[in-house]
């Protein structure tokens, strides 16, 4: 039996070395995210923040040059044992640093994962979904009379919502945000903000941000990446009050480089 | 989560039976060209095999002018003369066809610009859309006429005649991959060339076009894998008598205008029959070679 | 002062001159296709009239029309395209959405670009040897179109191709990482934002499957038949070959008659690409991402 109260561990990484090729970009990573925590990794562009999400959702599948070595279990199980990948990041919800609008209309664009896995339901209960994650993602009031307009017609802050409605759409038990603020002007930033502050009693959040008040505001804990390696996990509150043990985890939370 | 869900949750569904399904297949398909291109070679040779094994004299088939396959006493096989026919008019239509083509790719990738551009382009397009045999009959009915009355000579049917054609079919793929090659030098190159004061023509002619070499080479082994494997035109333009041809107005006879004028009156499985399957064999060596090389030659630039 | 100098003047009038002389090349180029068009028209638009279209050739074909080729021409187009699409599609998604970086995939591409390169009265002794004589098809518009169809494949994977690569990475990682296969992604994202580059090369291939000769020469199609077919197992007329036939093989063929067969082939061929032209310059017009 799997305990989904707050506290205990949903992911566990253990000895996780990624490399594209022959270039590793991750190099034995230990760490565990608990549920329904938001869980904050930072660090400078190319450190690896990326990569460790495409393999906890498995994207080496998708890719020929990509390896992953050592495991990482979700609620227990590793996800390497996973007989069907597509059923495990139907419970993964990604949101990209780069809003992607399929050219659908707004409407499809969030019923296109329920309808793709079957699990739609009546017309009824689609649109009943539709709207619910729509105004989960705080954008239910500003597409709700064009809904079957094009959804990358939209701004790029509402296209960054829409690609979390997306990624609620299948009620997953992970949430993973990959520096979401890149395109997303600062008030639809807070606004999302807020989304996930809520979304956290229900789903375990990642936030890979390169905006390190961002970890700070929303993250519980924090990861701290640099080329390629984990330098250093802690109590986010503690990490931002000169609790950092590693002394350039210091340095790049005061601002030094990065 | 309830107990049990982890073996239900990671079970393989329809959706998972349907996506390998369709993998297998889209791999099937995909290894499709490679099966054809084997499976020609096969085919081609299998017919071809008996004449190879048997009456296959290699210097006769190679060195000698006689091709006489008909011939009750003493069939002879040899395609020299088509392959030197066939060599002297696809080296005249490049002669002609390469700077044209090249003169127009330069052209069109550095000074026409917008609407004048595309409708350029459209034109070379439909250039290259008029079919072989289209070709043929303008050879026959409009240059045949024309030659005669420019040149003061008894027949326009020749080396002049197919290869005016084959210089027109091939322009279109010559012209297109130049002004790729031309498109392929980084603006760069280009920009500091000017930088220095050098004119658009001083540009060209000592930055782009070296830069765009191997583009061109590859642009002319091409022109010349489609002048030797061309049938249909050529069939009609070159008069179609064997003969070593020395003038450019010389009727001669290419290799593929034989198989394509004698296949149709040999009994199936006779020696002749099995003799111009050697001949296709032939062919598909040469445009093997030319072709490979073509791409070997392109991929050096690119990875360079 | 700073006016120009006589260097500046010189090279000035150099590259005027150039650029007029590469003018001059490219003029070169496309006149032909002026010239031959405005001369079928008008040697060959005389003859054109519905019974032209739509009858018979009659008197050992120096007169009648030419509906039997016409006919035939479309049988062995719709044959090989229901060969060749499908394939070719498919073998352009392999290439695309699943190859790996590796030996087999160069393989192949070097594959297809050789398929394009063999001569096509090579593909023709191919059709023989294999469609005519190995699988005992005979000489059937089975045989002819399955010999085009590989003879074009080439066609349709590379635009296909270049299709489905110009459809952005980010919509295939959009639904990888909501849970769809890549099947999938392929069906409901990838091809429907291929689809008309691919349908414009689909185009491209019908007009290069009606003008050839060669491939259908041995292989399905007849000089001269004096019935329709009513099966893929018939021979059948068409219309490449029949300007062929009326050109060198028919005596007493009244000159507007080969003109008129020309017109018709070269207007099926540029109004396919005419088409294919205008559906690519929309596309480019309303693309929406």
């Amino acid at each position: 039996m799997v305990d989904d109260r707050s506290g205990h561990n949903k992911i566990e990484v253990r000895d996780l070395t990624i490399s594209y090729g022959n270039r590793p970009v991750l190099r034995q990573v230990a760490l565990e995210v608990r549920a329904h925590e938001i869980f904050g990794i930072i660090g400078p562009a190319n450190s690896g923040k990326t990569s460790f999400l495409n393999a906890v959702n498995r994207m080496d599948q998708m890719r020929s040059n990509m390896r992953v070595s050592g495991s990482i279990r979700i609620n227990g199980i590793d996800t390497r044992s996973w007989r069907n990948v597509y059923a495990l990041r139907r419970k993964i919800g990604v949101v990209f640093p780069l809003p992607v609008g399929l050219p659908l209309t707004v409407y499809d664009n969030v019923a296109l994962a329920p309808r793709l896995a079957g699990t739609a339901g009546s017309r009824a209960e689609l649109d009943e979904r539709v709207e619910r994650c729509l105004r989960r993602a705080a954008l239910w009031d500003e597409v709700k009379d064009r809904l079957h307009h094009l959804g990358s017609l939209l701004s790029g802050g509402q296209q960054q919502r829409l690609t979390i409605a997306r990624a609620l759409s299948q009620s997953p038990e992970i949430l993973m945000l990959d520096e979401f603020s890149i395109a997303v002007d600062p008030v639809t930033t807070m606004r999302i903000e807020d989304v996930l502050r809520e979304l956290k009693a229900e789903m375990t959040i990642i936030l890979v941000t390169n905006l390190v008040q961002q970890a700070h505001r929303l993250a519980d804990r924090t990861a701290f990446f640099l080329d390629g390696e984990c330098v250093e996990i802690g109590e986010t509150e503690a990490l931002f009050n000169g609790g950092a043990v590693d002394p350039r985890t210091h340095d790049y939370l005061g601002g030094k480089f990065g | 989560m309830e107990p049990g869900d982890a073996t239900r949750l990671d079970a393989r569904d329809s959706r998972w039976y349907i996506d390998k399904g369709f993998e297998i297949v889209m791999f099937l398909c995909g290894i499709s060209a490679i099966v054809f291109v084997v499976g020609i070679f096969l085919f081609v040779f299998r017919e071809g095999l008996g004449f190879i094994l048997h009456d296959m004299d290699v210097g006769e088939f190679f060195f000698s002018p006689k091709w006489r396959p008909t011939s009750l006493h003493h069939p002879t096989y040899g395609i020299l003369a088509m392959v030197a026919g066939t060599a002297a008019v696809t080296v005249l239509a490049m002669a002609i066809c390469l700077p044209f083509s090249i003169g127009a790719a330069i052209y069109i990738a550095e000074f026409a610009t917008g609407r004048t551009r595309e409708t350029l382009k459209i034109l070379i397009e439909f250039l290259a859309a008029i079919p072989s045999v289209v070709w043929g009959f303008i050879a026959l009915s409009i240059m045949n006429p024309l030659i005669i009355t420019l040149f003061d000579v008894p027949m326009g049917l020749g080396v002049l005649n197919s290869a005016l054609i084959l210089a027109l079919m091939a322009a279109p793929i010559v012209t297109s991959i130049a002004e790729d090659a031309f498109k392929a030098v980084p603006d760069s190159y280009r920009e500091a060339a000017e930088a220095l004061g050098a004119t658009r023509w001083q540009t060209i002619y000592k930055v782009v076009l070296p830069a765009a070499r191997n583009g061109l080479l590859s642009a002319g082994l091409l022109g010349v894998g489609r002048g030797f494997g061309e049938t249909m035109a050529v069939l009609m333009a070159s008069g179609h008598s064997i003969n070593l041809p020395t003038s450019v107005f010389d009727s001669f006879r290419a290799l593929t205008a034989t198989i394509a004028a004698e296949l149709g009156e040999t009994p199936v499985g006779s020696s002749h029959y099995q003799s111009l399957f050697a001949i296709g064999i032939f062919l598909f060596f040469i445009t093997f070679i030319i072709n490979m090389t073509a791409d070997f030659v392109v991929r050096g630039v690119r990875k360079g | 002062m700073f006016g120009p100098t006589l260097i500046n003047h010189k090279n000035e009038r150099i590259q005027k001159r150039v650029q007029f002389l590469f003018g001059v090349m490219l003029f070169f180029l496309i006149v032909p296709v002026v010239l031959i068009v405005g001369t079928l028209l008008v040697k060959g638009s005389g003859i054109i009239s519905w019974s032209f279209l739509f009858h018979d050739p009659t008197n050992g074909m120096t007169e009648g029309g030419i509906f039997p080729a016409l006919f035939g021409t479309i049988w062995l187009v719709t044959v090989s395209l229901l060969a060749s699409v499908p394939l070719g599609v498919a073998a352009a998604i392999y290439l695309s959405e699943y190859a790996p970086d590796n030996l087999l995939t160069r393989l192949i591409q070097l594959a297809t670009i050789n398929l394009a390169g063999v001569p096509s009265i090579v593909h023709a002794l191919f059709g023989v040897g294999a469609f005519v004589v190995f699988f005992r098809f005979g000489t059937s518009i089975l045989a002819a179109s399955l010999t085009l169809a590989i003879m074009t494949l080439p066609v349709v994977i590379v635009s296909s191709w270049e299709s489905l690569q110009s459809v952005p990475r980010s919509f295939r990682e959009a639904c990888w990482n909501m849970g769809a296969t890549r099947w999938q992604t392929i069906w409901h994202v990838v091809l429907p934002n291929a689809f008309t580059g691919i349908l414009t090369g689909v185009i491209l291939q019908v007009s290069r499957a009606a003008g050839e000769t060669a491939p259908i020469m041995f292989t399905g199609a007849a000089m001269f038949l004096p019935f329709l077919p009513s099966s893929v197992f018939d021979q059948t007329m068409a219309l490449a070959l029949h300007l062929f036939v009326v050109t060198t093989q028919v005596p007493n063929v009244p000159e507007s008659l080969p003109y008129g067969v020309a017109l018709v082939l070269v207007g099926i061929v540029l109004l396919m690409n005419s088409v294919a032209i205008w559906i690519r310059m929309r596309l480019r017009r309303k693309k929406k991402w």
